[in-house]
């Protein structure tokens, strides 16, 4: 293997690396929160629908698939849901909002049940279209990697993909090792966590498929993160400064 | 028609959930961000996305006294 071979394996391995990191915290988070079958199905479900995909298309991919589009469309519904969490999350740990509506699960687990066969009772259809996404969106762009950075290299896509793969493998070893540590973290702090990332993450996808040039590039996630966890934490004091009224938890138990 | 209903339901859920301020605020966010980026302005709308995002959430918030 030359230089330029070594390096075309290496750029593809570290472009991979940062989409198969993102790729792996939405599963993660899923996991924490929806359970880890719904996650892995989910990103099970993802992959095989991507390897579909790339295998139909081929390098035809990069021309045929609006990424911009679907870029908007998945980062759009992850903000949206990232906000939901990262409200419920503010209420709960400012007491308008119980930290366990032990009524409501049990309502939710007998609707999963009297669904029938088919549904399993702790399949979370919502974790799971997460988790799908995630790993959708982000292995495409693990795809769109391997294809351009093969194109320029003539169509040595193989390259690439060693790169990719080498990428994939260490990032999932890497998650197989973390995951357990955190499930020892409190459940309204790990949905706070999730929301705030879902939120960072959807800000930076819907922002780059409407045409926004993020002067950070992907480093523009992190930075997303912290400003928003900083804007969490703020109103969870404001909040807790001024207490409770009678019409704001009417309000928020709605 | 069940699986209408609950395809439909699951969407309403997804998206408005407990607050609908939350889908409205989202959607204007990206509907800014795409009129600044159509003017040229896109460091205005790197600035404008975070920053109307977080006025969404706090709005969907009661932070009033």
């Amino acid at each position: 293997m030359s230089g330029s071979d070594l390096l075309i394996v290496l750029a593809a391995f570290l472009a991979s690396a940062v989409e198969a990191v993102e790729a792996l915290t939405i599963v993660l988070a899923v996991g924490l929160t929806n359970g880890w079958r719904t996650s892995l199905l989910g990103a099970a479900a993802g992959s095989a629908v991507l390897a579909v995909v790339v295998i139909a298309l081929g390098p035809a991919l990069v021309r045929i698939v609006p990424i911009e589009g679907l870029q908007v469309l998945i980062g759009a519904l992850l903000l949206i849901f990232g906000l939901q969490w990262v409200r419920k999350a503010i209420l709960r740990a400012t007491g308008r909002k119980g930290l366990h509506d032990e009524a409501a699960i049990f309502a939710a687990e007998v609707a999963a049940l009297s669904r029938g066969p088919g549904v399993g009772p702790d399949l979370d259809w919502t974790g799971f279209v997460v988790s799908f996404k995630g790993v959708f969106l982000e292995g495409l762009e693990v795809a769109f990697i391997v294809l351009t950075f093969g194109a320029n290299r003539d169509g040595a896509f193989g390259l690439s993909a060693l790169g990719a793969v080498a990428a994939f493998v260490l990032v999932a070893s890497v998650g197989a090792v973390v995951h357990r540590p955190l499930t020892r973290v409190p459940e309204n702090t790990i949905k706070f966590s999730v929301g705030l990332m879902l939120i960072a993450f959807g800000t930076f996808w819907a922002g780059e498929g409407i045409g926004v040039e993020w002067t950070l590039q992907d480093w523009m996630i992190p930075l997303l993160a912290v400003l928003y966890t900083g804007v969490a934490f703020g109103f969870v004091r404001w909040l807790k400064r001024t207490g409770p009224t009678a019409a704001s938890v009417r309000s928020v138990s709605a | 028609m069940r699986y209408v209903v609950g395809f439909g339901r699951f969407w309403y859920d997804f998206l408005v959930g407990d607050s609908i301020v939350l889908a409205l605020g989202g959607f204007a966010t990206l509907g800014v961000g795409m009129l600044l980026v159509h003017f040229g302005s896109h460091l205005a709308a790197e600035v404008a996305l975070p920053l109307m995002v977080v006025a969404t959430l706090a709005a969907s918030l009661p932070l009033r006294r």
